[in-house]
């Protein structure tokens, strides 16, 4: 799995999630930059991720990523 | 198998909010976060036809909220007032508590909680929701715990009993049953520690559907949206197999094949009844045979007494069960229908949108957890009326005889896309033509049966023509359902030796089809007569007036003749492939 891979593999969830259609994600993206983004639909698009990769992120890992790109690492490092 | 199901596919699946429904007050007062349950609960009202007018009070306020005269929970809109209080916070509560008072624990709570239940009785007409708590232990004592009145776990499950003794004596006030939810999908999967830690939220967000559910179903109820009926269909449904084909002795019922999962889904039935669900039967089937399970089955849990309107015919079951709603005179979104068949489930939706017809399980075994799991059959009341209710009905019904309602089902049947695919004995069918020989009994005008050999044989005879029908929808692939046999007799007549048909395929227009199959081929052979003969059993009186009901004269020594001249095809709404 790339990164580019994972990262369109997001946006597709992002827009699903936050039934938003316009989202495009990058690896700077951060919360700031979707409307939709709340405290509350994080945890929404965590449970989805973890359920897509068959994951499990720790609680302090459910806070920690500063952008996308981070939780695409975190994601990546959980699957190799 | 009973599942979680996505939180964030939920929400959104049930987003758009349709004027159509009623406006419904609710107000929800929470120790924990209710912002996820608030969004899931919206979802919920919409998939109940509510529209939910929800007030979310403060977080963590209960008693601050129900003490302010001017609070918004008190308003005359609000129908449902909830008052959910978790595990976690009772938790804590017991943890302060001292050790020497832990044993009274349950009861000064279930104080406060009454206390609570009151200041919202002085100010509100609204039905009170409180919950439950799941059953859960601490390990401090391990199992010893149940000896030890001072735990936790024992005192949580008194505090359920004291709950329930409370509610069960006092009007307009209910229990959300929690405890009983999470049991069904498993504690372990319906908790998450990061969200309870992080946003104090109590259960994972997949759970949240159920719960919403839970919650809004007693909404529903109070607004008197209630299930009164419950229709089941016979075969595949109530006893495994076909009673038609199988007979008494090999339906699978008691301690053969699936047998005991169906008898336990009779049980149930019988318990929904006893507590005032009407039961009506609608079945594919002839009246006799239908019957015949109910009368003389000794694993036969439910009887005919049981049955408020029995329905066993060939007809289309949106019609019969239109028939068992006038009968009953109660409301279409009131009835529940359970069918294995997807092809009949799907009739009856298109037909009666507010019928509610469960998709069920592929696995018969799974079908009675999964009916549970549903929960259509709330209510807030048991009287001893509603006991009696089935007598008052099966009365009714008897008064009330006499079926010919007709819907658009041509315009239904053209929907579904019907192919069939019409083939001679060629060997891949051979199999299948064989097996349905030996099986099929009810739509069998000759009942000849045939093996691999004997209808390979007949498939390279210059005097017969032989036609095997494999049918496919949109459900599916239903395999070949239909066999016919033609032999060309000496005076240039057509003889039907053979035609038999799968019974789950009925009313679909196949005869229709197959009858024009027939004629052309007597056309191509020059024959000027088609010839019928119905050989009566004790099991196919289903086709009994298969013949003239397909435009056959009856011919003086008891066959029944169609002339190929001037025939019309009939009309049907099945594309032929033919091979």
């Amino acid at each position: 799995m790339s990164e580019t891979l994972v990262l369109e593999e997001l946006s597709v969830l992002f827009k699903d999630v936050l039934d938003n259609g316009d989202i495009s994600l990058l690896s700077s993206t951060t919360a700031e930059d979707i409307d939709e983004w709340d405290s509350i639909t994080h945890m929404m698009l965590v449970v989805e991720i973890e359920k897509k990769y068959a994951i499990k992120f720790t609680a302090s890992e459910t806070r920690g990523w500063n952008n996308v790109g981070e939780l695409v690492k975190s994601i990546l490092q959980k699957k190799s | 198998m009973v599942g979680l199901q996505s939180f964030a596919a939920y929400v959104k699946k049930f987003k758009k909010s349709p004027n159509e429904f009623a406006s419904v007050g609710v107000a929800i007062l929470s120790d924990s976060s209710s912002q996820y349950l608030v969004k899931a609960m919206v979802a919920a009202g919409i998939e109940n036809k509510l529209n939910l007018s929800i007030y979310e009070a403060p977080y963590n306020q209960i008693y601050e909220e129900l003490v302010q005269q001017d609070s918004p929970v008190f308003d005359a809109s609000v129908s449902a007032l909830f008052l959910l209080t978790s595990q976690q916070k009772l938790y804590k509560k017991f943890l302060h508590t001292p050790t020497s008072q832990r044993i009274y624990f349950a009861q000064n709570h279930l104080q406060y909680l009454q206390q609570l239940g009151e200041l919202a009785r002085s100010r509100s007409n609204a039905a009170l929701v409180f919950c439950n708590y799941p059953d859960v232990n601490d390990e401090v004592f391990g199992n010893f715990a149940n000896s030890h009145p001072a735990s936790f776990p024992y005192q949580l499950r008194q505090l359920n009993v004291l709950l329930m003794e409370w509610v069960s004596q006092t009007q307009n006030i209910y229990l959300a049953d929690l405890a009983s939810l999470v049991a069904r999908y498993g504690h372990a999967n319906v908790m998450d520690n990061r969200l309870y830690l992080a946003n104090d939220v109590v259960f994972a967000l997949d759970f949240l559907p159920a719960v919403a559910r839970a919650l809004v179903q007693m909404v529903a109820v109070v607004k008197g949206n209630l299930k009164k009926c419950l229709i089941l269909d016979l075969d595949n449904t109530m006893w495994g197999g076909i009673i038609g084909d199988d007979g008494l002795e090999s339906i699978e019922l008691g301690d053969l094949g699936n047998g005991k999962a169906f008898v336990a889904l009779q049980h149930w039935a019988k318990q929904l009844m006893q507590r005032g669900i009407i039961l009506a039967v609608c079945s594919k089937n002839e009246a006799v045979v239908a019957r015949e399970p109910f009368e003389k089955h000794p694993d036969m849990v439910l009887r005919m007494d049981d049955i408020s309107v029995f329905v066993a015919n060939w007809e289309n079951k949106a019609d019969n069960i239109r028939y068992i709603q006038k009968v009953l005179n109660i409301g279409f979104d009131s009835m529940v229908f359970v069918d294995d068949n997807p092809f009949e489930r799907q009739v009856v939706r298109q037909e009666l949108p507010d019928v509610t017809v469960p998709e069920l399980p592929d696995d018969p075994v799974e079908y009675l957890p999964f009916l549970q799991a549903l929960r259509l059959f709330e209510t807030t009341t048991f009287t001893t009326e509603d006991a009696g209710r089935t007598e008052l009905y099966k009365a009714e019904a008897q008064r009330q005889m006499g079926l010919s309602l007709h819907t658009n089902y041509d315009a239904y049947l053209e929907s579904l896309s019907i192919e069939a695919e019409v083939t001679g004995f060629v060997s891949q069918v051979v199999p299948r033509v064989a097996q349905l020989s030996q099986r099929s009994n009810q739509f069998n005008l000759r009942t000849i049966r045939y093996t691999e050999a004997s209808a390979s044989e007949l498939a390279h005879s210059p005097h017969h023509t032989c036609l095997a029908v494999r049918l496919l929808d949109q459900f599916g692939d239903y395999g070949i359902i239909g066999i016919v046999v033609l032999k060309r007799n000496e005076d240039d007549a057509l003889f039907i030796e053979n035609w038999m048909m799968s019974c789950r395929v009925l009313k679909r227009g196949v005869e229709d089809m197959v009858l024009n199959l027939i004629v052309e081929a007597a056309q191509e052979l020059g024959c000027k007569t088609v010839i019928g003969e119905y050989l009566p059993t004790k099991k196919n009186g289903m086709v009994k007036d298969h013949y003239k009901g397909l435009g056959f004269s009856a011919h003086h020594d008891g066959s029944w003749h169609l002339k190929t001249e001037g025939y019309v095809p009939r009309k049907h709404f099945i594309t032929i492939k033919k091979n």
